[in-house]
């Protein structure tokens, strides 16, 4: 198939952006999205432009390094789903696709579609860990976690990062990456006496970071590739009450 | 050059535990003097760094990424073996350490390998200290399931994403010193050269990836955990930024690579589509536990939907071949079945290149439920990436490269031939012999990192003067001034050929002469061609963009480049290895029809055959200079525990 692409292109971060329209043809529908763009990059090569700027890594949709706004939507609006793991199959033959980065202000522009995301990291470094240091763990069955406990401590873990939950909102908030992170170890035994200081720490950097406020319109949950559910944000603002009430 | 593996006396089992009491300590006052350099962030790289922070010592981490949480460990799905015994079917250290020996086809030491099981219990317990959600039964404890190469149940996972959990809960630990002030995180860093003072590892030189500065670091040791080198073969199951680059540069400045032939081709892949495709996927060695390979018997069958082929007529292969193991024999195994019965015209898909994998009899015995709780979000993936509904119709998969068991060499300190150079995980050699068992690779890699490191790196200090020299020391200026060298040349070629078609043609070459079956006359051919190649590239790639800033391809075509220059040691390495053992399996040695271990029903014909009397040995390369020969130095594998035998899965 052949698809007319607008692609967002800036030089570093200083300089102002603009769209520019490219053509790609021969598309197959067995490519993955990142393919196609490979594709473009190759042939805007072979015609000594530059390529495209785009992060990717795994391409199973596990790292969290693919992150691209397609057609307004975060990752592309394919259910749960990567962009590296959006296929295009899933567009048809003269389909016009618009590509941007993540647009907020917490995530500035390195190049064309990539981003710079170290304040996840910052988040986490203010208190996503347990304070446990290598050797002399307890035997790892002597805390039971009865299962759903784990499994619900789990599907907030499998979180993987890629920030599509701030580039969805409108008010570029991270609470559901928050919350989620917070949920995983408060949720768990090994997390428990940590999680008042855990949960005001690592709101009080997000704030510093930047990000929205959170108005609970559920468009993070959407976009989401790992399916993160809303209801941990309600966990966390609970938790972060509890934690301010006890001082 | 003198290989000296360094490892203790005394008996197997107490030769660690003896060991740690006869290394030197540093006292907790003088380790802050301490500067580490850690190169890398998946499990091994974010253990090590935090391991050693927490004791004390001066770290800095660098990594290609955006993130360290994004390393390649992330994408293991399967699970980590330990020695635990929890299900009480009579799993023991030694059994672990045997297995592990067995699998890797005696071509491992045992030193390590003990070792590696020995610490494996302790992985687990500090792992869910952190808070790594691992699946856990009703009463609250923790489950197992079994995986490839082993009879019993000693795996630990968390759901499809055990090497996520795994790594977030060693990026939580490195995250907590970072925001400690213990660890300085270098991310979108690549390193591009170490460098040695005196013999001695004392920094590396370094790139950012976003302004394109070169810079240099100082410290008393550097640790690499750079992963592997799977994507020589262009097409992997690794990441696509996965390289070879900064072991490789060590390599020429010194360290020896060790076996670089034993490569993992993985059975449980998604096929290839097309030429567009730019990485291959796996499906988790865990589908075996459910899931029944098979082809159809005819081959005229090979085109029909799979649910038109009665049960009568289809070959359920590793079922008929390994009737203990049967789905659940060895990656080499599988692998090398699936591409037997495709090179008989058998394979299914529209490439022919593929074999069923098929859970009918799993969904009718427990039910879809039960297998959607246990493998959804890998049913899930292959639906988007095939368009195919795993529920209703089997899985078609192809063996695809996965992991590589050769890499640098190191001694049982895992200290690398150059001194205060340490290689962990993935990138070493030490622990997987000719092939790695399913759920031992993030097992070695959090070893090494938390346990082995923090226990030898400290007697590498105790025992050497102290000695970080400046950035403007002499050695640092000459090997920035390669560095720089090396980039302005790529960026100065201006040919008409991208990175990646050089990328994609040498890869082609690798994979079909030294891929899953290897024998004299292709890799003498493939040996002829890397090396023309090669001089294509340096005469005709076309780089575009400029130094000072984000340029991808400059990125890769540095990656590609190393990757010229070690597909050839890649073959060298195959075409002196007149032997077939685990992962390398060259056609001109295989069990036929007249040998006595076939005759007598012990092995079947065209398994690998070992030549224990002429190849029990690390083959450890050494660079000699460009376009030269590497040189072989020969590391014995003296058994002493375990009697050799030939692998028999039947």
């Amino acid at each position: 198939m052949h698809l007319i692409l607008k692609i967002w292109r800036q030089k570093n971060a200083e300089e102002r952006g603009h769209f520019e329209v490219y053509q790609a043809e021969d598309v197959s529908e067995d490519m993955s999205f990142l393919e196609m763009l490979d594709v473009v990059n190759e042939k805007l090569i072979s015609e000594d432009k530059e390529p495209i700027a785009f992060d990717s890594d795994c391409r199973e949709g596990i790292c969290g390094t693919c992150s691209m706004v397609i057609n307004g939507d975060a990752h592309g609006g394919e259910k749960g789903t990567t962009a590296c793991q959006l296929h295009m199959r899933k567009f048809k033959d003269g389909d016009t696709i618009t590509i941007e980065p993540w647009r907020a202000s917490a995530f500035p522009v390195l190049r064309d579609l990539v981003v710079d995301r170290t304040a996840f990291d910052r988040i986490i470094q203010a208190g996503g860990f347990v304070s446990v240091g290598t050797g002399g763990a307890p035997d790892a069955n002597c805390t039971p976690i009865a299962k759903p406990i784990a499994d619900l401590a789990m599907d907030a873990a499998q979180c993987i990062g890629c920030g599509a939950c701030v580039a969805a909102c409108k008010n570029a908030s991270a609470m559901l990456f928050v919350s989620a992170k917070v949920s995983h170890l408060n949720l768990l035994p090994q997390g428990k006496p940590e999680q008042d200081r855990r949960v005001k720490n690592m709101v009080a950097q997000m704030d510093a970071e930047g990000f929205g406020g959170c108005t609970v319109t559920g468009s993070c949950e959407a976009v989401c590739p790992k399916e993160i559910s809303l209801n941990f944000i309600a966990k966390m603002n609970r938790d972060y009450g509890m934690a301010i009430l006890k001082g | 050059m003198k290989l000296d593996s360094k490892i203790p006396s005394g008996p197997l089992a107490d030769k660690w535990t003896r060991h740690k009491f006869d290394m030197k300590l540093v006292n907790p006052a003088n380790r802050r003097k301490f500067k580490v350099i850690v190169v890398g962030s998946g499990l091994a790289g974010s253990s090590a760094a935090a391991t050693l922070a927490e004791q004390g010592y001066d770290v800095s981490c660098f990594c290609y990424q955006d993130s360290p949480r994004r390393a390649h460990s992330i994408a293991a799905q399967g699970g980590i073996n330990a020695a635990k015994n929890y299900p009480n079917d009579g799993d023991s250290v030694h059994r672990l350490f045997y297995d592990t020996i067995k699998g890797g086809d005696f071509r491992a030491r045992e030193a390590n390998v003990h070792r590696l099981a020995e610490v494996s219990a302790n992985i687990i317990d500090q792992c869910v200290a952190q808070g790594v959600p691992f699946a856990r039964e009703y009463g609250g404890l923790l489950d197992n399931r079994s995986f490839g190469g082993a009879q019993l149940k000693r795996t630990f996972y968390a759901r499809g994403q055990t090497g996520q959990q795994l790594l977030l809960g060693a990026y939580s630990a490195l995250s907590r010193q970072i925001g400690a002030g213990k660890v300085k995180m270098y991310p979108r860093t690549e390193m591009l050269d170490v460098v040695l003072v005196d013999g001695k590892a004392k920094g590396i030189i370094t790139r950012n990836m976003v302004d394109g500065k070169i810079e240099r670091h100082a410290a008393d040791a550097v640790v690499l955990c750079t992963g592997g080198y799977g994507n020589v073969f262009y097409l992997s199951t690794n990441a696509v930024g996965c390289n070879v680059t900064a072991g490789y540069r060590a390599h020429k400045r010194g360290a020896a690579f060790a076996n670089p032939c034993y490569t993992q081709i993985h059975p449980t892949c998604i096929p290839v589509s097309g030429d567009h495709q730019s990485k291959l996927t796996l499906m988790s060695e865990s589908l075996r536990n459910d899931g029944r390979v098979w082809v159809p018997k005819d081959k005229a069958d090979c085109g029909r939907a799979p649910a038109d082929i009665a049960e009568k007529d289809r070959d359920y292969y590793l079922e008929r071949k390994y009737p203990s193991f049967g789905n659940l024999a060895p990656r080499d195994i599988a692998s090398r079945g699936a591409k037997e019965v495709c090179d008989e015209g058998r394979g299914v898909g529209p490439t022919g290149l593929g074999v069923y994998l098929d859970f009918s009899d799993a969904i009718k015995r427990d039910g879809e439920p039960a297998i959607r709780a246990r493998y959804g979000n890998l049913f899930d993936m292959y639906e988007r990436i095939t368009g195919e509904n795993a529920y209703q119709q089997p899985m078609r998969i192809y063996p695809a490269i996965h992991y590589t068991m050769g890499g640098l060499w190191v001694d049982y300190h895992l200290m690398s031939s150059i001194p205060g150079m340490f290689v962990l995980g993935e990138a070493n050699f030490s622990d997987h012999g000719a092939n790695r068992l399913g759920a031992s690779a993030l097992m070695q890699g959090l070893a090494d990192g938390y346990f082995v490191i923090s226990a030898t790196l400290p007697h590498y200090f105790a025992s050497e003067k102290k000695f970080c020299p400046s950035t403007d020391h002499e050695a640092f200026l000459e090997a920035e001034e390669k560095v720089r060298g090396i980039i302005s040349t790529l960026l100065s070629i201006n040919g008409r050929r991208t990175v990646r078609s050089f990328h994609r043609e040498l890869g082609k070459l690798v994979w079909e002469k030294c891929g899953m079956a290897r024998d004299k006359k292709g890799l003498n051919e493939a040996l002829k061609r890397i090396p023309e190649l090669r001089r294509e590239f340096w005469e005709n790639v076309n780089v575009p963009g400029s130094e000072g800033s984000l340029n991808q391809a400059l990125e890769y075509a540095g990656r590609v480049a190393d990757y010229m220059e070690f597909a050839e040691m890649l073959c060298y390495d195959a075409l002196q290895r007149e032997e077939s053992c685990g992962g390398h399996f060259r056609t001109e040695h295989q069990f036929t029809t007249r040998d006595k271990e076939v005759k007598s029903g012990y092995t079947n014909e065209g398994e690998a055959k070992r030549r224990d009397d002429k190849f029990a040995y690390v083959a450890a390369w050494e660079y000699t200079g460009p376009n030269k020969r590497w040189k072989l130095n020969k590391e014995p594998l003296v058994y002493k525990e375990v009697k050799m035998a030939t692998r028999s899965y039947k």
